[in-house]
């Protein structure tokens, strides 16, 4: 595995997380009530924080990135390998939370491993991480459970976004070239061996939230090919717009 | 993955980064905070390696810019690296750092278990920083901050900010 190719698999992990920071942060001030809305925007930073660190190695690895900051706003939308989870809309508060719920249990199996990978700068990104991400799972399983074992219209919402999220869950764990070489080169996450510890934690709490599993064999995937769904392109029309208007703006 | 290696500070340097505080809570230098892993001297140049509480924490930058002012105050430069391993843990807090963060207002943290059982709601561990009673229960896991849960205290009805156990 050469610089680049190392440098674009550390970039495809911490794209799933931007991504998902920028819907985070679309909620700021928005939120459902004050707790909830400072929770998902301090998830949110906690994440983007994440994502400096992945883009700040990634633009070390390859002369191609003249800095995180090009890694982050200066891509086409092809050129992001993040999960279609991730870009999914703040549909209402059943989506924010599923959404959340289905990637906390992944980011932390994924860090779990990533945090012994043979490269130092992913495992010191991975144990720092990690912290982190135990109280997201907390916050997200805990909401899940209220919303679930709450009214019967809150559990109908969340059943709805669970039904609706579901069959994003499977490309968490597809192994794309990049992956592969990772894993053999001793620095990367093998994700087939996350998939059956993901959906026996996730189905434990989904029971205790009286959620049903969803039954489905349809899953889509290719974001992490470039290819997205229609809301990708609002979101980075969004998240790009400054750095495009104001080419080489800081704060 | 060592957390309890003592940082490496020259006996010099010290007078200067106590006068350096945190700028989200300001009576906590950045040694009671326990971020500075290192600071020594070399040919002139003050080399210093800051471990940030959380990877997002917007103070990190501006604690490095605090640290490279105070010492051009003192006529040395500074210069200030970001080290992520081994990871910050509040166990580096200074116990004087966590006394004064109490009298500041906001609850130190427990001890893991101890702080698990209070987020989760299961005991009442965590002590109101304005009258002391531990009858108080957990409003949001993230506070004002990411390192903060905010807490409500059942005896004064206090609201108050608890300083998360990360380890």
């Amino acid at each position: 595995m050469d610089s680049k190719q190392r440098s674009n698999y550390v970039t495809s992990i911490a794209d799933n997380h931007l991504i998902l920071g920028q819907r985070l942060g679309e909620l700021c001030g928005h939120g459902p009530n004050l707790e909830t809305d400072i929770a998902l925007t301090n998830i949110a930073l906690d994440l983007f924080g994440q994502t400096r660190s992945y883009y700040q190695y990634a633009a070390q690895l390859d002369d191609a990135f003249a800095s995180e900051d090009a890694v982050a706003f200066l891509r086409k939308e092809h050129e992001y390998h993040n999960v279609l989870l991730v870009e999914q809309p703040n549909t209402h508060f059943g989506f924010v939370i599923g959404r959340q719920f289905l990637f906390d249990a992944y980011h932390l199996l994924l860090l779990e491993q990533l945090q012994y990978s043979a490269d130092a700068t992913l495992a010191a990104i991975a144990q720092k991480a990690i912290k982190e991400v135990r109280y997201h799972q907390r916050f997200s399983s805990d909401w899940l459970k209220r919303l679930g074992d709450g009214t019967e219209k809150s559990r109908k919402k969340m059943q709805e976004a669970i039904d609706a999220l579901w069959r994003y869950t499977d490309e968490l764990f597809e192994m794309t070239p990049i992956d592969q070489l990772a894993v053999d080169a001793g620095i990367g996450v093998d994700l087939h061996a996350l998939r059956p510890m993901y959906y026996q934690k996730i189905s434990e709490v989904l029971e205790e939230a009286t959620l049903v599993l969803p039954e489905t064999n349809y899953f889509q995937k290719g974001g992490k090919q470039g290819r997205h769904t229609e809301h990708m392109g609002y979101l980075l029309a969004d998240l790009q717009y400054m750095q495009r208007t104001y080419p080489n703006m800081d704060w | 993955m060592t957390t309890t290696e003592k940082p490496n500070i020259q006996e010099h340097l010290v007078s200067i980064l106590e006068s350096v505080a945190d700028p989200e809570i300001p009576v906590l230098s950045v040694l009671d905070l326990g971020v500075i892993r290192e600071a020594v001297e070399v040919e002139g140049m003050v080399q210093i390696k800051l471990s940030p509480t959380y990877s997002g924490c917007p103070a990190t930058d501006m604690m490095a810019s605090d640290i490279k002012a105070a010492f051009a105050q003192k006529g040395k430069k500074a210069r200030v690296d970001l080290v992520l391993a081994p990871a910050w843990t509040t166990d580096w807090m200074s116990e004087k750092g966590k006394q004064k963060m109490e009298a500041y207002g906001i609850a130190p943290p427990l001890e893991p278990l101890a702080d698990k059982e209070a987020l989760l709601g299961n005991q009442k561990l965590v002590k109101c920083p304005q009258c002391g009673s531990t009858n108080t229960h957990l409003v949001s896991q993230f506070g004002a901050t990411a390192c903060k849960a905010l807490f409500q205290c059942d005896n004064c009805q206090e609201p108050f900010d608890y300083f998360k156990c990360l380890k």
